[in-house]
């Protein structure tokens, strides 16, 4: 552990040294708080996809990327702290990881012209980059996650839900309260009742929850949980034989780590994804030779692979390939933020340059666009096998009801634009 | 030497009676005072703002009022919290133009009313009064209970104020995720809230409220008032005794103290956030950390409020910068390192100084009066 710490003081030393000219990329993460759980894999796994970039190609198009980690704890103050002590630094992209911080950073990186990536979690009528020209939220969003989960439940029950009851557990906060207008919508339309059960932050305290669950009996259970939460969800429904294949997390409650405390309990715990789960990937290779055997892996190393990890991962290649874009597109090595703006508005992210980075088929195909920031919206399904404690996916990616969530989108971005004042961007 | 107070005479009972009675002390705070309002507005820039001069000034606020209550009046509040968190939200009502829906008389259906939206300066002075209102409500209980009673009771107010305004539509203008976001205001022209605000405006926005905050409660505490409030804190029967009429004593503080909280709440949300959820922001963690401040900074003090604020909002970005960006340590570690930190400065400082910073400085002025000829 010592050796360790010393290595790792050390190479932030040095990678502190040349400023000038390199890619500077902030991560704004969390390895501490009730959050961690998820916060330390996602953290890694960014942190070594650029470390991979450095190490073996010397960065992107020949610049080194230079990442600066900073703390928030989950929390927006500390993390409006960060966004002010990283920007002057020339950061060219933000993910905050965190709905709060989206909320605060929306104004504040279009007012400095720095685009802002917030995959599957920010507010989710960004997608309406009409509105919300600086940010993005490509694959997929909130809104995508209660309608593939509906979706899906319509697939595996013979496509009708009439009568059905599903109950949505979520984190009683604006990150929760996403989906509700989107399962609300498409409870008229497929006739299921819908039973809303808020868990409080940072979510240990769910007995009375679940205690209404085994009264109700709903058919299905949604899950919008993160970090301490999930884990003690999954033991609660666990605890009281709530049927485990009908029970649905968001991507954000369908880590390793929310799972395994549970023991055998967990076995067939479903999750939503927009990406591939597992190693089973050619880039891993290049991590393994390049990166952790170097002992250059973020964190203890021990993340690599797991759900959350390979979505921090997901997240890097993406910002680097916005980087690379912006870069052929300028042909100027050294890009600014809002060259990366303009590249990942219109970034391509097809099967083939995926499979070129060593990737197939990690996540979705889609194209970004002027007005549509949030890209395919395909979601797939995976499921938590506890004996062999493996997550795998049991659905392929799949699109998503667009006609509902569009409108949904239009109406909540309309109305942020009228109060704020927002001219449309897209010509 | 420095505090010398041979020659300063005082030939009147105003002199006399003025804050800052020696006049090396009295330079100086007036030299604070023309630093703080004519030369950092010219120096700073957006980190110091955003990160070290907002929460300083807004917490200094929150921090006076709580000291008002329970350092001034000695009733015991956790639910600072909360009373930020109806400032902030009546300001975002006010600033947004208050929305009244009327029944129209047929079955079921409503009509909206909309008062034009309130400038901002004026938007953060009436969320105080609604704040003001509130806290009388809450403050109720004290005439019957004190003590661990009354803090349990304010407790109270914590979470129904942050369920309240989780689960109240009309509160955050029936948004679908329940965060409220400040819009573009301005003061004269000059932008304070929403991104492209100036790092000066918004600093010297809040500075304003402060020094006026301050003044109010420095003038309130050296009254009637303010000895009625100490009257009833050391010793209530007593008090009665004297004459001081203990429910318009402490629902007095109640009002005064919610006031300047939900003025800082109003500020903490338009100003350096502008953008809040309540459960996030506006936590049980909130309540302490005020109350933290007003005990490290020292009771019944108004220059305590300041520097508890000051210790407890840069000690912690001070260490970050030192431990990651100086020494370049990992983020996990060093903020664990400064939880353990923080939290042994505060046992040290209680240990060695119970009454807080603002005893420090009595007493080092104390010495100074007396150097370098100690008895």
């Amino acid at each position: 552990m010592k050796m360790k710490l010393a290595t790792l003081a050390l190479s932030a030393v040095m990678a502190a040294g040349p400023a000038l000219a390199d890619l500077v990329i902030p991560s704004l993460s969390y390895r501490t708080g009730p959050y961690a759980a998820g916060g330390v894999p996602f953290a890694d796994g960014y942190a070594d996809y650029f470390t991979l970039l450095n190490e073996r190609d010397g960065g992107i198009g020949g610049v080194p990327v230079k990442m600066i980690e900073c703390e928030t704890g989950y929390n927006t103050e500390k993390g409006v702290e960060c966004y002010e002590a990283t920007k002057g630094e020339g950061a060219l992209i933000y993910q905050p990881l965190s709905t709060g911080i989206t909320y605060q950073l929306i104004p504040k990186t279009t007012a400095d012209d720095i685009p802002m990536h917030t995959m599957g979690y920010g507010r989710t009528s960004a997608a309406n980059g009409d509105v919300f020209s600086h940010t993005f939220n490509y694959p997929a969003n909130y809104w995508d996650g209660a309608s593939g989960a509906v979706n899906y439940l319509l697939e595996t029950n013979g496509g009708d839900l009439k009568g059905k009851k599903l109950a949505l557990v979520y984190h009683n906060s604006a990150f929760g309260k996403e989906p509700i207008r989107t399962l609300e919508e498409l409870s008229k339309k497929h006739g299921y009742e819908l039973t809303l059960l808020p868990v409080d932050h940072p979510g240990q305290e769910q007995k009375s929850q679940w205690l209404q669950i085994r009264r109700e009996r709903p058919d299905f259970v949604i899950m919008y949980g993160w970090g301490v939460m999930n884990q003690v969800a999954i033991q609660e429904a666990a605890n009281i034989r709530f049927p485990m294949e009908n029970f649905i997390g968001i991507w954000w409650s369908g880590g390793e780590h929310d799972v395994l405390p549970a023991g055998d309990g967990a076995n067939g715990y479903k999750a939503l994804t927009f990406h591939a789960v597992g190693d089973d990937f050619p880039v891993f290779d290049d991590i393994k030779t390049y990166v952790s055997d170097k002992g250059k892996a973020a964190g203890n190393g021990d993340q690599i692979g797991s759900v959350i990890y390979n979505r921090g991962f997901y997240a890097a290649m993406l910002a680097a390939e916005a980087i690379k874009d912006a870069q052929a597109a300028t042909g100027n090595a050294d890009v600014t933020p809002g060259d990366v703006r303009d590249a990942m508005e219109s970034l391509n992210i097809t099967e083939e340059r995926m499979a070129g980075l060593g990737m197939p088929n990690f996540g979705p195909s889609f194209q970004v666009s002027c007005e549509n920031h949030g890209g395919s919206g395909l979601v797939g399904v995976a499921q938590w096998d506890a004996t062999n404690k493996k997550w795998s996916m049991v659905s392929d990616f799949k699109p998503t009801d667009r006609d509902v969530i569009n409108a949904l989108v239009k109406e909540d971005s309309e109305a942020f634009a009228k109060e704020n004042n927002i001219e449309s961007q897209c010509k | 030497m420095f505090y010398r107070e041979a020659g300063d005479y005082k030939t009147t009972y105003v002199d006399d009676n003025q804050t800052f009675p020696i006049k090396f002390d009295r330079y100086r705070y007036y030299l604070v005072l023309l630093l703080g309002f004519a030369i950092i507005p010219f120096v700073i820039n957006d980190y110091w703002v955003n990160a070290i001069f907002l929460p300083f000034l807004i917490y200094a606020i929150a921090a006076i009022g709580l000291n008002i209550l329970t350092g001034y009046c000695g009733q015991v509040s956790l639910g600072t919290g909360g009373f930020m968190a109806v400032g902030a939200y009546s300001c975002y009502k006010f600033m947004t133009g208050l929305d009244i829906w009327l029944p129209t008389g047929a079955e079921g259906e409503m009509v909206q009313y909309a008062l034009p939206p309130i400038n901002i300066f004026f938007s953060v002075l009436l969320a105080g009064f609604v704040t003001a209102l509130v806290g009388v409500l809450f403050g109720l209980p004290s005439l019957r209970i004190k003590g661990f009673y009354l803090a349990v009771a304010t407790l109270a107010a914590q979470f129904f104020l942050v369920w309240l305004l989780n689960k109240w539509e009309w509160a955050y203008n029936y948004s679908a995720s329940g965060q409220i976001n400040a819009p573009e205001r301005s003061v004269f022209g000059l932008l304070v809230t929403g991104p492209s605000t100036k790092a000066w405006v918004a600093y010297l926005f809040c500075l304003v409220f402060l020094t006026l905050v301050a003044l109010i409660a420095r003038n309130l505490t050296r009254g009637s008032v303010g000895r009625k409030w100490m009257a009833i804190r050391d010793m209530d029967i007593a008090a009665e005794i004297i004459g001081v009429d203990p429910l318009k004593a402490k629902l007095s503080a109640f009002a005064v103290s919610s006031f300047f909280i939900g003025i800082s709440g109003a500020l903490f949300f338009s100003v350096y956030l502008g953008a809040v959820e309540v459960g996030e922001a506006f936590g049980i963690n909130k309540s302490f950390l005020v109350l933290f401040m007003v005990i490290i900074g020292g009771l019944g003090s108004i220059f305590g409020s300041f520097a508890g604020a000051a210790f407890l909002v840069l000690l912690p970005v001070l260490l970050k910068n030192t431990l990651v960006g100086g020494l370049g340590w990992p983020t996990d570690i060093a903020a664990h390192l400064e939880f353990l930190i923080v939290g042994a400065l505060i046992i040290i400082f209680l240990v060695a100084e119970p009454h807080g910073l603002a005893q420090l400085w009595r007493v080092a002025k104390e010495k100074l009066r007396l150097w370098p000829f100690p008895h």
